[in-house]
């Protein structure tokens, strides 16, 4: 492996045009993901997490969003390293399926209902290796049951709507990885899905991810996954990432209030459904997150903010290093620690 | 499969049943009688005469009896002689009008679809661009004018006064057969009967893309890193192809009303021809059979767009 890593974003910034206005929808995004490493990008529903990813990818809705600023650098299988956002359509698009496959969040809707499984995984080898059908199709078989599908040879002939959720998910996996992509990006793989299912498939992702080396962009507004399949996680409020670091060291002490809270939130491991059979609700950090279009002046977090003064209202803090490999966008950190 | 078609077809028989009955009444409904049409003015008959004559072609017998007359015999596949072409079965008449029309209509439809589904991908993947704003516009006024008006102006502009087509007929009369000569008579009046239905298809067409282009499969297929091209002409196209299909369906039926003007304009030797010249000499048989035969074609129409619904959208299952 190459000592550069997968993907290092570099203050991102994307913005979606609303009316005659552009408003970012995302800001001052840095990550990091060496080869082979999961990073979980984590924040509650509207933080700006598949904004990043889809930045990325470069597949934000035509017309209306657009990178306003920072690089994507991305490592390839050749070893060079490109600026994903100076790409062409062209060199985009071999990269797209290729390099980096993606999982979305609603295996329901992200098949096309008129392809059978089977052609829809040997799509991106023909579109990209230029493999004949019956190939591609022997190829996507294979993937159909290495992703833990019964009876692969009959199944890659159904079409969506004959697969359950799980198992279309499944197939959108086998579909993101049928290249051999350098990076997954999974956008909350298994939200949409039931509480068993979910399960298995992060086992599924944990062990594609570790059999393949690949690195992984694990997004996910679920805090209790991130220590199951993330080295590194990432915390998202506001459209900017709040705090980052190795997952063990956040999760163990927390720099930033907004982890604190989401932490608070977080059912002990095993205790989850005993607490909703017994409808004992979670404490949840009070307040709503404020409206990319309506951000107020300071810190964002500050009106949910327990530890907020003065201070925090003036201007927005900078992402500060707060231990080695560590960073908090929160100006009071060390009274935290303490 | 099997089912579903015997219930279709019984379905369409029924239809067909009740089709000719209305016809029937109608017909007898109107004031004048079939025989001043069939008389010729110059030959005097005596009443005597003319009452044999009127047994002779049944028109004394009641009128139940002479529907389920003409039915027992359409049955058998005889559908009578004319009225007033003498000799001339109502089959055979048909028969050679059948041809022209299905040509014409045929023509038309197939312009209708290719220029209705590009037109409508077309502005649906340029959005909000000149070229869609021009286009859905000519559409709007394609759709809102009257189909005589479109057909008149054509008619007018394109060969009374620019002379880039024939004004009328099939072939030039006394020519030798050429397939140049009957493409030359059948432009014009195939794409004049288009306008309306591909206006119709383009707008359906251009709504269904739209809304398709959003979908997260289409999303998914970007990210897989297809082409363009292809993500529109493979993955959304069959997708949006598939509530326009029920439209083209549907709106054959009222190609035919538009396919019987544009025969009278253009003079086109066909079914629509045919059934307007029997209305209006009183020829029962021949507007019965007509009615029968033309029925007939929109219903198996509608049964081939249902079964080809269930091979685009392999959710459906037809049985
Ligand atoms: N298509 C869009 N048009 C306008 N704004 C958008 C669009 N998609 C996302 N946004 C903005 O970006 C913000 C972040 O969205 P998103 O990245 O989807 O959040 P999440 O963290 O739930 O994945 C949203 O709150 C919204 O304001
Ligand atoms: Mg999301």
């Amino acid at each position: 492996m190459s000592a550069s890593p997968v993907l290092k974003i570099e203050g991102l910034r994307t913005d979606f045009r609303i009316g005659r206005h552009a408003i970012s929808a995302v800001d001052d995004i840095d990550l990091v993901i060496p080869a082979g490493e999961t990073l979980a990008l984590v924040g509650e529903s509207g933080s700006g997490k598949s904004v990043t990813a889809r930045s990325v990818m470069r597949l934000l809705p035509r017309k209306l969003g657009m990178i306003a600023a920072g690089s994507v650098w991305f490592t390839g299988k050749d070893g060079q390293t490109r600026d994903l956002t100076k790409l062409d359509e062209d060199a985009m698009r071999s990269v797209r399926g290729r390099e980096i496959g993606m999982v979305f969040q609603e295996p329901m809707t992200s098949l096309n209902p008129v392809f059978t499984v089977g052609e829809q995984i040997a799509e991106p080898l023909r579109v990209h290796s230029g493999a004949t059908h019956s190939a591609a199709l022997r190829t996507a078989i294979e993937l159909i049951g290495r992703v833990g599908i019964p009876d692969p040879a009959k199944r890659a002939q159904q079409y969506p709507h004959e697969l359950s959720g799980g198992m279309r998910q499944r197939i959108t996996i086998a579909m993101a990885l049928v290249c051999d992509p350098v990076l997954l990006i999974a956008d909350e793989p298994t939200t949409a899905l039931d509480v068993t299912i979910q399960a298995e498939i992060l086992e599924l992702l944990r062990k594609l991810q570790r059999e393949r080396k690949m690195a992984m962009l694990f997004v996910t507004h679920n805090l209790g996954v991130v220590a199951e399949i993330a080295q590194r996680v990432a915390v998202m409020y506001a459209g900017r990432i709040v705090e980052t670091g190795p997952v063990a060291e956040v999760f163990a002490a927390p720099r930033h209030p907004y982890t604190i809270g989401l932490l608070h939130s977080l059912p002990r491991l095993g205790q989850g459904s005993a607490m909703r059979r017994a409808g004992v609700r979670l404490p949840s950090i009070p307040g709503v997150m404020a409206s990319i279009a309506d951000m107020p002046k300071g810190c964002q977090f500050a009106p949910r903010c327990g530890f907020a003064a003065d201070p925090c209202r003036v201007e927005i803090p900078p992402l500060a290093e707060v231990a080695a490999q560590r960073r908090a966008r929160c100006i009071r950190w060390r009274e935290i620690a303490a | 499969m099997l089912r579903y078609f015997a219930m279709r077809l019984l379905s369409g028989a029924g239809m067909l049943l009740a089709l000719t009955l209305l016809i029937f009444i109608l017909t007898r409904l109107t004031p004048g009688d079939p025989i001043d049409a069939y008389l010729d003015p110059n030959v005097p008959l005596s009443q005597e005469e003319v009452n044999a004559l009127r047994t002779h072609l049944g028109l004394d017998r009641p009128l139940p009896e002479q529907y389920l007359a003409w039915l027992g015999e359409a049955a058998r596949g005889n559908l009578g002689h004319s009225l007033q072409r003498f000799n001339e079965t109502v089959t055979g008449l048909i028969a050679q009008r059948v041809g022209p029309t299905l040509l014409l209509m045929g023509s038309g439809i197939a312009i209708s679809i290719i220029l209705g589904v590009s037109t409508g991908v077309f502005t649906a993947v340029r959005r909000d661009t000149l070229p869609d704003f021009a286009l859905s516009a000519t559409a709007l006024l394609g759709i809102s004018s009257p189909a005589f008006l479109t057909a008149l102006l054509g008619l007018y502009v394109a060969s009374v006064r620019l002379k880039w087509a024939p004004s009328g007929g099939l072939l030039t009369p006394g020519a030798e057969f050429s397939a140049w000569d009957l493409l030359q008579h059948l432009l014009l009046p195939a794409l004049l009967l288009s306008i309306g239905q591909a206006a119709l298809i383009m707008r359906y067409m251009r709504a269904s893309m739209l809304e398709v282009l959003n979908q997260d499969y289409v999303r998914t297929a970007r990210a897989k890193g297809v082409r363009e091209f292809q993500v529109v002409a493979k993955h959304a196209l069959r997708n949006a192809l598939l509530p326009v299909l029920t439209l083209i369906g549907s709106t054959i039926g009222l190609a035919i009303g538009g396919a019987i003007f544009i025969e009278r304009v253009f003079n086109w030797p066909g079914m629509g021809l045919l059934l307007v010249s029997a209305v209006e000499t009183r020829d029962y048989p021949v507007i019965m059979g007509a009615t029968l035969v033309i029925g007939s074609c929109v219903i198996v129409v509608n049964i081939l767009t249902d079964l080809s619904y269930a091979l685009v959208d392999p959710r459906i299952k037809v049985g």
